[in-house]
C-alpha cells in the first residue's frame, strides 16, 4: 500500500536512562554495551530503561509490549504519555511530537488523547466508585453533572451497574481493575496505555477479563498499547506484538509471526512451549490458490496436465467470481477419459462425494483445522467473507506446519 | 587549657535579636494583636459553653468518632477537671493548647507539603526542626519575651515553635507516602501539580497529618507550664504557683487537671485519625 495509514502512536529511537549523565550513554553505548546491569550501574551510576526502542501502532489495534520484569517494557509505556521522561529520541501521537511538547501542552494529551489502566488498580480508596470513574472528567474541570453521567455511562460499559456509591474496598481485585477501566474510558480517549492490567488479577478473573476486554475494545474502538509479561495474555489479544529484553525490542510482528519465526534466542525460548496449534490461523499457513484452480469450462486434459505438472491429486473449479464449483479427482478423471469437460459433464462421483469439500475462513485455529481435515482428503480451502477463494491448505502444509510447532 | 578562639556567638545572636525588635516592631505588634485576637474569641468561646453542654458535648463526640470506652473515659475525664473546681481555668488552658495548635497547623501544612516536594527544602528544613524540638525550651523564651513582651502570646509563640515540628515531619511524611502508583495515575489523567496535591495527595495523608496534630496537641499541653514563666494564664499559672508556694495539693490538682484534658483530646483525635485510617486502608 502507498498511502499508508498514519500510526497513532510512534516511538523512534525512544531511550529511558535513569540517573546522571544519560546522554553519555545514549552517544556512547558501543562501549557500555557489553556490561552487565550492575557493571554499568557501578560505573556510570546509571540504569538503562530502555533503549533505542522504535515502533508503530495502527490506530484502532491492539499492540503489546511483552517482556520479563525488568525489561523495560513499563518504561518503555511511561514514555509516551511522559510519566518518564524520554533521554532521548521522539514520541509522536498522531504525528504530533509528543517529546517536545510544554506542560501545559503535555497536561491536555493526558486529558484528551490518552487513558491509562494500572497493574494495582491505583483507584483512590477515599472515593466512591462513580468518583473515581469521573476522575479524569473532573481534572478537566467538567461540572458535576455531566461527569456523573459519564462515569455512570462507563461504569456500565464495563458491567458495574449498581455499585456507582460503593467504594472500591468493597470490591474484589477483577471488579478494582474493571472501574480502572471505566476511569481510562470515561474521558473516552483515542489511546489506552495499559500497565499490566490483568496481571495481578488470579487465572481465572485474568482470563474472563481479557475476553472481556477483546470485546469491549471491538465497540469502543481504541488504539491500545498494552504491557505484558504474559505471553499468553499477549497472544490472546493482541494484533501486534514487540518482545523485549533488557530494554531493547528483539522482535516484533503479529502472534503468529512470533510463534512460527521466532527470532534466534531468547524469542525462540519464551515461545518453544507454546501450544501451537491455538495461534497458527489458517491464513499464516495456506498457499496461494493458483496451482489448485483451473476455471471452469476447463478440458479434461488441460486438467490432467495441471495436475500431473504440480502432482496433485485434488483440483478445484471455480467460476470466474473465484466461487468454487466443484472438486475434481484426479483418478476419477482419469478414467473417465472425456475430451472436454464442464461442469455438467462431471460425472457425480468425480466430485468426490465421498470427501466433503470443507472450507474454513481465514482466522480459523490450526487446532480446529485438524479436526476438520480428518473427515475429508481433499485440501482445506480457505474462503473470504464473499465466498471466494483465497487460499488453499493440503494435508502435506498442514503436517508441516505442526511439525515445526 | 584555654581554647584557642571564643566566638561570641551569643552577643552576635543578642545584637541581631536587638536590632530586629528595633526595626520590626511594627511587624511583632501585628503578629500578636492577631494571636491575641484569636485567643481572646477562644478563650471567650470555651469559657462561655455551660460546662454540662460542654461534657456531654465532648462525651457525644468521643463516642461517634471512637465508640463506647471513649465516650465514659472523656467524660470521667471532664467530671473531674470540674470537680476540682478547675473547670474556668482548665478551659482557659483548652483556648492557649487551642491557639498554639492552631497557629502550628497553619504554619506546619504548608512547611509539610513543601518538605514533601523539595528534597533541597527538607535538607535545610531538617536541622531546623531538630533544633526547634531539642534546645530548651526556657532559651527561645528570652527572644520571645523581646519581641512581644510579657504576657499569654509569647507563651504561645514559645509553644508553636516547640509543637510544630511534629506537624511538619509528619505532613511531609505522609504526602511522600502516597502510594507512588496513584500518583501516576493523577498525573497520567492530567492533573496539575495542584490537583494532584489536592485531589489526591493530601486527603490519602489524612491519617498521616492528624497523628501530627495529635502529637502536636500533646507537645502544646507539655509547655503549659513553660509558657506559664512568661506571663501565659491557665493551669500552667496555676502549677508556677504551687510550685513558688511549695503548695502540693495545688500542684497535684493543676497536674491532674492537664493530664484529664490531655487524655480528652488524645483519644478524640486519634478515634478521628483511626476512622480516616481505616476509610483508607481499608483497601486490601
Amino acid at each position: 500500500m502507498k498511502d499508508r495509514i498514519h500510526p497513532k502512536i510512534r516511538c523512534e529511537n525512544v531511550w529511558k536512562v535513569f540517573g546522571h549523565g544519560a546522554e553519555n550513554i545514549v552517544s556512547n553505548w558501543e562501549q557500555y554495551k557489553t556490561m552487565n546491569k550492575v557493571e554499568r550501574l557501578e560505573k556510570t551510576g546509571c540504569v538503562v530503561g530502555t533503549r533505542s526502542a522504535t515502533f508503530e501502532v495502527a490506530p484502532g489495534k491492539i499492540f503489546c509490549l511483552m517482556g520479563l520484569s525488568g525489561s523495560g517494557k513499563s518504561t518503555l509505556l511511561r514514555c509516551i504519555n511522559r510519566l518518564h521522561e524520554p533521554s532521548f529520541g521522539k514520541v509522536f501521537i498522531d504525528d504530533q511530537e509528543i517529546t517536545s511538547l510544554n506542560p501545559q501542552e503535555m497536561r491536555t494529551v493526558r486529558r484528551e488523547k490518552t487513558g491509562m489502566v494500572f497493574q494495582h488498580f491505583a483507584l483512590l480508596p477515599h472515593r466512591r466508585l462513580i468518583d473515581n470513574a469521573a476522575f479524569g472528567l473532573e481534572v478537566q474541570g467538567l461540572d458535576k453533572k455531566t461527569r456523573e453521567q459519564k462515569a455512570c455511562e462507563a461504569l456500565e460499559l464495563v458491567g458495574l451497574k449498581g455499585w456507582e456509591k460503593s467504594y472500591p474496598y468493597e470490591l474484589s481485585g477483577g471488579m478494582q481493575q474493571r472501574v480502572g477501566l471505566a476511569r481510562a474510558l470515561a474521558t473516552n480517549p483515542e489511546i489506552l496505555l495499559m500497565d499490566e492490567a490483568f496481571s495481578a488479577l488470579d487465572p481465572l478473573i485474568k482470563r474472563q477479563m481479557q475476553d472481556e476486554f477483546v470485546k469491549l475494545i471491538k465497540k469502543v474502538k481504541k488504539t491500545i498499547l498494552f504491557v505484558t509479561h504474559d505471553l499468553h495474555e499477549a497472544l490472546r489479544i493482541a494484533n501486534h506484538i514487540a518482545i523485549m529484553k533488557d530494554g531493547a525490542i528483539v522482535q516484533q510482528g503479529t502472534p503468529a509471526q512470533i510463534v512460527l519465526n521466532p527470532a534466534k534466542g531468547y524469542v525462540e525460548e519464551f515461545v518453544k512451549d507454546l501450544p501451537k496449534t491455538k495461534f497458527i490461523t489458517a491464513r499464516d499457513i495456506m498457499q496461494k490458490p493458483d496451482m489448485w484452480v483451473m476455471p471452469v469450462g476447463s478440458t479434461s486434459e488441460e486438467l490432467l496436465n495441471k495436475m500431473n505438472k504440480n502432482n496433485l491429486r485434488y483440483a478445484f473449479l471455480v467460476d470466474e467470481n473465484q466461487q468454487i464449483k466443484c472438486t475434481v479427482d484426479y483418478f476419477s478423471l482419469r478414467s473417465s477419459n472425456g475430451s472436454s469437460i464442464s461442469i455438467a459433464d462431471i460425472p457425480k462421483d468425480q466430485l468426490s462425494p465421498y470427501y466433503p469439500l470443507i472450507t474454513v475462513s481465514g482466522n480459523t485455529f490450526l487446532e480446529s483445522l485438524l479436526n476438520k481435515a480428518a473427515d475429508t482428503k481433499v485440501p482445506i480451502v480457505v474462503t473470504d467473507s464473499q465466498g471466494r477463494i483465497e487460499g488453499v491448505i493440503s494435508r502435506e502444509t498442514m503436517l508441516v506446519s505442526l511439525q515445526s510447532a | 587549657m584555654d581554647f584557642p578562639v571564643r566566638i561570641p556567638i551569643g552577643s552576635w545572636v543578642e545584637k541581631i535579636v536587638i536590632w530586629l525588635t528595633e526595626n520590626f516592631s511594627g511587624v511583632f505588634d501585628s503578629i500578636k494583636s492577631v494571636v491575641e485576637f484569636i485567643l481572646v474569641q477562644l478563650d471567650t468561646f470555651f469559657v462561655w459553653v455551660p460546662w454540662p453542654v460542654a461534657l456531654i458535648g465532648l462525651t457525644i463526640i468521643g463516642w461517634t468518632v471512637a465508640g463506647r470506652k471513649v465516650a465514659i473515659i472523656t467524660a470521667f475525664c471532664l467530671f473531674g477537671l470540674g470537680s476540682m473546681d478547675l473547670w474556668t481555668i482548665g478551659m482557659s488552658t483548652m483556648a492557649l493548647v487551642a491557639t498554639a495548635v492552631f497557629i502550628s497547623v497553619l504554619v506546619g501544612l504548608p512547611l509539610g507539603i513543601m518538605a514533601a516536594k523539595s528534597p533541597r527544602f527538607d535538607m535545610f528544613l531538617r536541622p531546623v526542626l531538630d533544633g526547634m524540638q531539642t534546645i530548651p525550651s526556657f532559651v527561645y523564651l528570652i527572644p520571645a519575651i523581646m519581641f512581644f513582651g510579657i504576657g499569654n502570646v509569647p507563651g504561645i509563640i514559645a509553644t508553636v515553635i516547640f509543637a510544630l515540628p511534629p506537624m511538619v515531619r509528619l505532613t511531609s511524611l505522609g504526602i511522600q507516602q502516597v502510594d507512588q502508583e496513584v500518583i501516576e495515575a493523577g498525573v497520567a489523567f492530567g492533573c496539575t501539580p495542584m490537583q494532584l496535591l489536592l485531589k489526591i495527595q493530601l486527603p490519602l495523608s489524612i491519617p498521616s497529618i492528624m497523628t501530627g496534630v495529635n502529637q502536636t496537641v500533646m507537645m502544646a499541653l507539655s509547655m503549659v507550664v513553660v509558657a506559664a514563666m512568661i506571663g501565659a494564664g491557665g493551669l500552667g499559672s496555676k502549677i508556677l504557683y504551687s510550685i513558688q508556694r511549695i503548695d502540693l495539693g495545688v500542684g497535684i490538682e493543676s497536674g491532674l487537671a492537664i493530664l484529664f484534658i490531655a487524655v480528652v483530646l488524645d483519644r478524640i483525635l486519634q478515634g478521628i485519625t483511626h476512622k480516616q485510617q481505616k476509610a483508607i486502608m481499608k483497601q486490601k
